[in-house]
């Protein structure tokens, strides 16, 4: 899929920094497409007009519709045990996932990339797998391996160790879904990098780990903190997977995405709308963070 | 050697097994089975109902992704740069989360008075608003790259905008757009979270393929369930394969 051809894996390709050359029809007569005044006008009021629609007014009126009573209930939502529960839950799950496919997705984009094992191909179309499977067939793929009728079922109840219908579980499902993000976001970068530096330590006497840390990790931290913001949005926001390895039990496998469900189907709108605008402003925050990391990785000349 | 290992084995518990585990449950009870699972009305209704959505939301991405791509690389206006960065915002937020985002405005009580609960407009809607960002992400980067100066020479020739457009800028999109239709229909099959809450998932009218299979999940009916996924996986890889070649044909052609 979206792997090797150019300008591919583009969940959340980077804003270009660059300004084009823009403005230079201006004045005299139209000589690029859309230049005219009326052409420029119109194209920018559907554009602004379909985005508003779709994105801008919903995003707004939620805000709307949680703060309209007052903060009071809003306070009152945040704090509901169960809230909170949630949360840490999903905290939890986050400082788990997200460090194991950092680590994860830094050595396979080496592998992908530097590497010359054979079965390259197969190992990077299986990286790209979660983009092209559904939740739920994650969630469900998941319960036929470890479930209780699962392959590995028996042998898991006779240890007594549970990972369906609980945090392990979770943690898999998670960690399945967000798999791919590092490794795409890091394989551009270091195939921009290049292999001289690295070479020229080598030359020098640097042991591999050596020239790890002091040239390849360096080169390529702007490109693997933006996969891992990606990821740490995923995972934090995950449902189809993780609602059904987690069997949603109250206070116990509820995270906040859940736990926005849970509410809205028990008409407690205040309480869903509150959890809902809390992981919408972590959103916001992910997209200042990714705009940051773009802008750092433009400057460092890294595209 | 040993991190290669680790990577691996890493790889086989998340990805590997999971998905061997799945397809050998859609066929568990032989391949009656399967074709019997996938064709009952229900499951049948779903798949369609998911991928002639599908379908519609690609195409009205295509245009108006790429339309959003041109503003945002030709047009300058007051807070562009608060729009090009609100566009990843589907990506970032949780697709429950989305689901209600559009609930609160599109749902009962609606301040506009427009209520698509329970309907099939509100398949496609959160369809569209989950894929917003993929066309124009694709896009985006080859029209910064653009030579203008080919539509210059061409409109001094004295062609009209609409050739220009048909004969110049859309050969050199069309695989970016491809790339980001691709990614959106692989998103749009499989998509759950966003229209759990706005859908009611009504079995033959709103239901889509991945919440059917939830269904199915919850009433214990595992065959049935892995059988619709793995059709539902073979239409997005097979999409994606497809419009993967037609896109390196064109790219070719092209260049």
């Amino acid at each position: 899929m979206s792997s090797s051809s150019g300008g591919t894996l583009t969940v959340g390709a980077k804003p270009s920094g660059r300004l084009t050359r823009r403005g230079r029809a201006r004045g005299g007569e139209a000589t690029t497409l859309g230049s005219s005044r009326g052409g420029r006008l119109a194209l920018r009021t559907v554009a602004l007009g379909y985005l508003a629609v779709l994105l801008g007014a919903p995003l707004v009126m939620i805000f709307y519709r949680t703060f309209e009573h007052g903060l009071a209930p809003v306070w009152n939502a945040v704090t509901a045990p169960n809230a909170l529960h949630a949360m840490w839950l999903s905290l939890e799950i986050v400082l788990i996932v997200v460090p194991l496919n950092t680590i994860f997705g830094i050595g396979a984009a080496i592998l992908l990339e530097r590497g010359r094992m054979p079965g390259r191909t197969l190992f990077g179309l299986l990286i790209d797998m979660p983009f092209a499977i559904s939740p739920v067939v994650v969630g469900l793929a998941l319960v036929l391996v470890y479930g209780r009728a699962g392959w590995f079922g028996d042998e898991l109840a006779a240890q007594g160790i549970n990972i369906i219908f609980s945090v392990p579980g979770m943690v898999l499902a998670t960690a399945l879904v967000t798999l791919p993000f590092v490794v795409r976001e890091t394989i551009p970068v270091l195939r921009e990098m290049g292999t001289d530096s690295e070479q020229a330590a080598e030359t020098l006497g640097a042991r591999p780990w050596q020239t790890f840390w002091r040239i390849t990790l360096p080169g390529i931290r702007w490109g693997v903190g933006y996969g891992v913001v990606l990821t740490t949005a995923r995972a934090l926001g995950e449902f189809g997977a993780v609602s059904i390895v987690s069997g949603r039990i109250e206070g116990q496998t509820q995270t906040l995405p859940l736990y926005v469900q849970d509410r809205f189907e028990n008409f407690d709108t205040t309480g869903a709308y509150t959890a809902a605008v809390m992981l919408a402003v972590l959103a916001l925050i992910t997209l200042l963070a990714m705009n940051l990391l773009a802008r750092r990785a433009n400057k460092k000349g890294g595209r | 050697m040993l991190g290669r290992g680790l990577l691996v084995l890493y790889l086989s518990i998340l990805v590997l097994l999971p998905i061997a585990a799945l397809s050998s449950k859609a066929f568990s009870s032989g391949t009656n089975a399967f074709w019997h699972a996938i064709s009952s009305p229900e499951a049948w209704a779903a798949i369609k109902l998911t991928v002639i959505a599908s379908v519609i939301v690609v195409l009205v991405n295509a245009v108006f992704g790429t339309i959003i791509a041109w503003v945002l690389v030709r047009d300058e206006f007051p807070g562009k740069g608060i729009v090009n960065s609100i566009i990843d915002l589907p990506f970032a937020l949780p697709t429950i989360v989305a689901g209600l985002v559009l609930l609160s405005l599109y749902g009962k009580n609606s301040p506009v008075g427009i209520n698509v609960t329970f309907t099939r407009a509100a398949v496609v809607l959160a369809l569209l608003f989950v894929t917003l960002p993929f066309v124009v992400r694709s896009v985006q980067p080859v029209m910064i790259d653009l030579d203008r100066s080919m539509e210059e020479a061409a409109s001094s020739l004295g062609a009209s905008n609409r050739t220009v457009l048909r004969r110049i800028v859309l050969p050199t999109l069309a695989p970016a757009i491809l790339s980001g239709v691709a990614l959106s229909f692989a998103r749009a099959i499989g998509e759950y979270g966003s229209l759990v809450l706005i859908t009611g998932n009504l079995p033959f009218k709103t239901e889509a393929g991945s919440v059917y299979i939830f269904g199915q999940i919850q009433d214990e009916n595992l065959v049935a369930a892995a059988a619709v996924s793995v059709l539902l996986l073979l239409i997005a890889l097979f999409v994606l394969g497809v419009l993967n070649l037609v896109q390196r044909r064109w790219s070719r052609h092209v260049v």
